[in-house]
């Protein structure tokens, strides 16, 4: 019985999973209604939970990205710039347009958008694997060069665009679920298939433990990481494109300005090692959930803006306190200590990198 | 718009504001360049703008060009692309070519004193456009021609104390915050306080920052509007924040502007739309127009006339009438 406690208390999804369960609790005391879910006159679901899944979405599928990237031992920070290029990209070509509320304009501009960051992506991939660049340094160029190339395409202007499918793929529902969510969804569930139902994760995580060992066993550490980079800005762009038309305009400053901090804080919430290797999608759920659940718990139970910050820290700090390797080690050791005789006899068990 | 503004301000949380606060001492630089007097063609005036950064700050570069070209003024413009050492090696070239007058938009409010007291040793009149800057020395500039943020707060709190002056339930109020620090978001926090301060029925129930973006706005105004049983009015500190609370408000099923009244600062053209259109009560206007009070204060200086150190920018407010009839003729 006690082992099985401990087993469930060693999850490394146990203390994230018991954080967002409080974070409701929190709400739910402050906003009786809050669990609450409605219909609302459109035949939409209206509802803070809602919220958080809607508000929430864009981080998760870049955080999803960033989990394979991690999982390879790299980093990407260069999302949040390719948020803003992706949306500055497809709101200026909307805005060119004869007909903005065209379906297909807003295809076209949707697609030379994701080709564009794709095409990003692959860059960043290059700087990695051909020329040996460390990610943090490779990515950290077109974080900061992004930014620029987002304020050339809006020649520095906030564009705003009055486009009824374009505002559809941020704010819009389908079947009374919100749009965004969807998307988050299929992304999740379509690279959780991809890599989980084929070798790939396997390979991806190979090259993150050991690139060397993975090289000469066979592995193409040079493709994959192609692939990874790739599909992570991919990802930052269709993110991007859901946060733009939320906010129906194009913001080259702000659009996703640092998203790339709270998709990897979700990364690592979710038990992803930043020592790369072992990777987990559903850790990376929580850990999205988490963060959107965190800000939304920030504005219903009013805690003031100055003390915001500090609020998130705290909670941050609690929950990778309680996840580490050092905190169970501690609650191993409290575990065998009622068994004095035993433990000398069993050699420790190894604390393994959760 | 002020956003930058505010994130470098935030960066100096002491007040320049406050050096300037004594604006009624006129300024004893005024004419003290030795191009006194010129013929208004033989004057220069070097500008160094912060950057493209927003709307509001095209908006403010049009103007200030438009404005110098029309007096007939010749104008050096730079643009510093947000960054302060351009601004400096800009404002050094100026001072080398011996041009008449300096005016800028600071990028930060601190740092400043050594290339200002440069353009002091050149005799050169130096006029604060938007920003100000913290020197503890204020003969290092002629004056400071910007928005008075607090002024604008009291503008907002004194229309919102207006319309329910004779309401006898009590008014539940909502405040998207600027950025949190920032100066226009702590004035303008302030001067509505103030204003509502005399109507005991007029509350702020809840206030938070959407750091002056439209996806901020609408995420906390979706947040109040679950965690708050009842909101009569959105107050908020830019038009961005405004049209993202119209967003939620309109998604919530209510009628933003009838159901819950929106106050809004700036008049950029997005906000003033959706005045016309209803969607907003009231804007404050936060004006990037300073050309013609710049030109102003050129030809008063080259007159050899004194000038106040702390000019208020010529703003107006706009109810919903006087929108319909101000947008086609806006320039931004």
């Amino acid at each position: 019985m006690k082992d099985i406690f401990f087993k469930v208390i060693g999850h490394r999804l146990f203390w994230p999973l018991v954080m967002l369960v409080v974070l409701i609790a929190i709400n739910v005391i402050n906003v009786p209604g809050f669990l609450s879910i409605t219909v609302n006159a459109e035949g939409n679901l209206f509802g803070s939970l809602i919220d958080i899944l809607r508000n929430g979405a864009p981080t998760l599928i870049i955080a999803v990205g960033m989990t394979l990237v991690i999982a390879t031992r790299g980093i990407d920070l260069s999302v949040g710039s390719l948020c803003a290029i992706a949306g500055a990209m497809a709101c200026s070509i909307i805005l060119t347009s004869p007909d903005p509320n065209n379906v297909g304009t807003v295809a076209v501009a949707v697609l030379v958008a994701l080709a564009l960051a794709l095409v990003l992506g692959l860059w960043n991939g290059m700087l990695v694997s051909v020329l040996g660049i460390q990610p943090i340094i490779a990515t950290l160029i077109l974080m900061t060069a992004g930014r620029g190339i987002a304020m050339l395409i809006t020649e520095g202007q906030i564009l705003t665009v009055q486009s009824t499918p374009f505002k559809f793929l941020g704010s819009g529902f389908i079947y009374g679920v919100p749009f965004a969510t969807v998307v988050a969804a299929v992304v999740l569930a379509l690279v959780a298939l991809l890599t989980r139902r084929t070798a790939l994760g396997m390979l991806i995580e190979s090259v993150g433990i050991n690139p060397e060992a993975s090289r000469q066993a066979g592995v193409r550490a040079r493709g994959l990481l192609f692939l990874v980079y790739g599909l992570c800005a991919l990802l930052a762009a269709v993110a991007g494109i859901i946060l733009t038309s939320n906010q129906t305009a194009a913001d080259a400053n702000n659009t996703g300005l640092f998203i790339e901090l709270d998709a990897i804080l979700a990364v690592v919430l979710g038990g992803t090692s930043l020592n790369g290797g072992r990777y987990s999608l559903t850790g990376t759920l929580v850990g999205a959930l988490v963060i959107q659940t965190l800000i939304t718990t920030v504005y219903t139970v009013g805690i003031p803006p100055i003390a915001t910050m500090v609020f998130k820290a705290a909670v941050v700090v609690a929950v990778t306190l309680l996840q580490s390797p050092t905190t169970n080690a501690a609650l191993e050791r409290w575990r065998s200590r009622p068994k004095p005789t035993k433990t000398s006899s069993r050699p420790s068990e190894p604390v393994v990198a959760r | 718009m002020k956003k930058t503004v505010g994130l470098f301000a935030a960066a100096a949380l002491v007040m320049a504001l406050s050096a300037c606060s004594g604006g009624a001492t006129p300024a004893a630089s005024g004419g003290a360049g030795g191009a006194a007097n010129k013929p208004l063609d033989k004057i220069v005036v070097g500008f160094a703008q912060v950057g493209a950064e927003s709307g509001w700050r095209t908006a403010n570069t049009k103007d200030i060009q438009d404005s110098f070209k029309e007096a007939g003024i010749q104008l050096k413009f730079s643009d510093a692309q947000q960054k302060q050492e351009n601004q400096i090696s800009a404002i050094r070239s100026y001072i080398q070519q011996g041009v008449d007058y300096i005016a800028f938009s600071p990028v930060v409010q601190t740092g400043w004193d050594a290339v200002l007291n440069e353009a002091k040793a050149a005799k050169i009149p130096v006029i604060l456009t938007d920003r100000a800057v913290d020197s503890k020395d204020t003969s290092l500039y002629a004056t400071f021609l910007g928005s008075d943020f607090v002024l604008e707060g009291k503008k907002a709190g004194e229309w919102v104390a207006n319309e329910y002056k004779s309401a006898s339930a009590p008014v539940n109020i909502v405040q998207l915050e600027g950025t949190t620090g920032s100066a226009p978001a702590i004035d303008r926090a302030k001067g509505f306080a103030d204003a509502i301060a005399s109507n005991s029925n007029l509350k702020v129930v809840a206030s938070q920052t959407g750091d002056f973006t439209r996806a901020g706005g609408k995420q906390v105004m979706e947040a109040f509007l679950k965690s708050q049983p009842k909101i009569d009015l959105v107050f908020a500190q830019n038009d961005d924040m405004g049209l993202g609370a119209i967003e939620a408000i309109t998604a919530a099923g209510k009628v933003p502007g009838k159901d819950i009244k929106i106050v809004t600062v700036d008049a950029v053209h997005d906000g003033m739309q959706a005045l016309a259109d209803g969607k907003i009560n009231f804007i404050v206007e936060c004006s990037p127009l300073l050309g013609k009070q710049l030109i102003d204060i050129v030809k008063k200086l080259n007159a050899g006339e004194a000038v106040e150190k702390r000019i208020v920018t010529d703003e107006t407010t706009f109810t919903q009438d006087q929108a319909k009839t101000a947008l086609p003729t806006r320039k931004y």
